[in-house]
């Protein structure tokens, strides 16, 4: 088990406060290798779990009515926000050069290839997954997750593994919605409220379009919530082995700022790289 | 000759510390659990007891040695052998460990629900005996933060029991409760150990009230370990830190009487 993995006691005793730059330069890097070794893996555990039996179904059915149905709300407001600015926004450009016709156009590429996939996962990082993280730290920091390891319950295969398939289901299928929420909140604010002609703006959309933007779409969405699963839930299971988290409460909270922040940064960076490799 | 439950054989475990060096918890140890038997682990506070506890259960690696249980030796054991091995023991935590979202009743089951074949109803009639036999039928359907401290360990003993284990390891199970509650605890463990018939290794600062259930007592000291064959001896003993470990638990008006005995 992870548990295994290392038996480190930070010490900040007079030796590091003596260390020089360069020491505490390797230091830090040598920490950050086996932080990444540990969450490597973590993902390598938690994904074996997912052919472990018996899967835990109705398990998995609750972290999809948490992750899914919870999030729904606030990717409907979050993308139809997006869509109207979207609307707004282009408009005000296109208008500058006559070409408020592309509008449909603009407002659904950018939607189905950009911010439809990273809003949807940095919404969810937000909501579900410092839910998931805060959740699993707590379980770890009060001997829960010990216990199952003592009682031979493998805690991938009962806590981990239905958080990720729920995750890998529910964010793409959010991602969805987000596209569609975002579209018709685009065609409001450019049809309704700035007089885009409603078949110019689908025509637009239609013809532009393509099959391979939908599935760069679904893969980057896919990718994401792999991302924020992984790092959301690592980190609470990890608590005790991340430099500085602390002890007790305050070691989840902190915890549960950084996986936040780590899942964001991490689905902009891989927004980036995905975009140039697969565009 | 007695029967082994454990065995450590020249046990090292150390953590090693971010700005170098290294911190030994145990030192080439040896010693053995007898079979049946109450084992009390006594120690001051960071001496590694837990430690000791999680090197039995596998949730931590040794530096080296070898430990063996009923005469397996079990060392470094992964996988499939682990949760074998697992199964074998029983535990109950310093703060019982009861899984938050689930009830008592759920909470008990959960060790048979994932462990075994049996039906339902099979599970129903057996976690129901066992919250009978520890007082706890009316309780049922309360989540763990609508009990009291001393239920909680109540239901995490039932819960350790579910998978009748050969060995039973308490940490540190009277923290936290009054000195009523700490005896009743206590009873409860002579009760089900007489029951069950399972060897116990209790981890405990709770001396001298846990002597009254030990058939040994093991102390902790810088690494090294010192093994008594009962609490009687070990409150004998002359060794400095053994003197001192008596005289700062059981206070120095007993210190002094046994001196003058």
């Amino acid at each position: 088990m992870i548990t295994e993995v290392s038996s480190i006691v930070f010490e900040l005793g007079e030796g590091s406060m003596q260390r020089n730059p360069v020491e505490k330069l390797g230091e830090t890097g040598l920490y950050m290798l086996q932080d990444l070794g540990r969450m490597g893996l973590y993902l390598w555990l938690a994904l074996k779990g997912v052919f472990r039996r018996p899967f835990r179904f109705a398990e998995f059915m609750r972290q999809l009515h948490f992750i899914g149905s919870g999030s729904v709300v606030v990717i409907f407001f979050t993308a139809a926000s997006t869509g109207m600015v979207l609307g707004l926004q282009g408009y005000y450009s296109l208008n500058k050069f006559g070409a408020e016709g592309m509008l449909g156009s603009a407002v659904a590429l950018t939607l189905i290839m950009e911010l439809g996939p990273v809003l949807t996962a940095i919404m969810v990082a937000g909501r579900a997954g410092s839910a998931m993280c805060a959740e699993l730290g707590i379980m770890r920091i009060s001997e829960q997750i010990d216990a199952l390891d003592c009682m031979a319950v493998d805690p991938f295969r009962y806590l981990i593994t239905p958080k990720f398939v729920a995750a890998l289901v529910s964010i793409p299928l959010l991602t969805v919605l987000f596209d569609v929420v975002g579209i018709a909140g685009g065609y409001v604010a450019g049809v309704h409220l700035m007089g885009v002609n409603p078949g110019s703006y689908i025509e637009g959309m239609r013809s532009s379009v393509t099959n391979h933007d939908i599935w760069l779409g679904m893969v980057k969405s896919f990718v994401f919530a792999l991302l924020v699963v992984w790092i959301s839930t690592g980190r609470g299971y990890l608590v005790y082995q991340i430099r500085g988290a602390g002890f007790g409460a305050q070691s989840v909270s902190r915890v549960t700022t950084q996986a936040v922040v780590f899942s964001s940064i991490s689905v902009l960076v891989f927004d980036y790289l995905l975009t140039a490799v697969l565009l | 000759m007695r029967e082994i439950a454990i065995e450590f054989r020249e046990v090292v475990k150390s953590f090693a510390k971010i700005n170098g060096g290294k911190q030994v918890i145990l030192d080439h140890v040896n010693f053995t659990i007898p079979v049946g038997k109450t084992t009390v682990i006594a120690g001051g506070s960071g001496q590694g007891k837990s430690v000791l506890l999680k090197l039995i259960l596998g949730l931590m690696p040794l530096d080296s040695g070898r430990i063996l249980v009923s005469g397996e030796d079990v060392t470094g054991v992964r996988g499939r052998q682990l949760e074998r091995l697992r199964t074998r023991f029983g535990v109950l935590f310093q703060g019982a460990a009861l899984f938050d979202s689930l009830t008592v009743y759920e909470n008990v089951a959960l060790p048979l629900r994932e462990r075994s074949t049996k039906s339902e109803q099979d599970i129903r009639e057996q976690v129901m005996a066992i919250l009978t036999q520890l007082e706890l039928t009316g309780h049922e359907e309360k989540f763990p933060a609508q009990l009291s401290g001393g239920m909680r360990k109540r239901v995490g003993l039932a819960r350790a029991l579910q998978l009748k284990p050969e060995i039973m390891l308490f940490d540190e199970p009277t923290t936290g409760l009054d000195p009523v509650m700490t005896q009743d605890i206590y009873n409860l463990f002579a009760r089900t150990q007489e029951q069950v018939g399972y060897t116990a290794v209790i981890v405990s600062h709770d001396i001298p009230k846990v002597f009254n259930l030990a058939d040994q007592v093991i102390v902790l000291n810088n690494g090294e370990v010192d093994v008594f064959d009962s609490p009687e001896a070990m409150q004998w003993s002359r060794e400095p830190h053994i003197v001192e470990f008596v005289e700062s638990t059981m206070g120095k008006i007993y210190q002094s009487h046994l001196v003058e005995q």
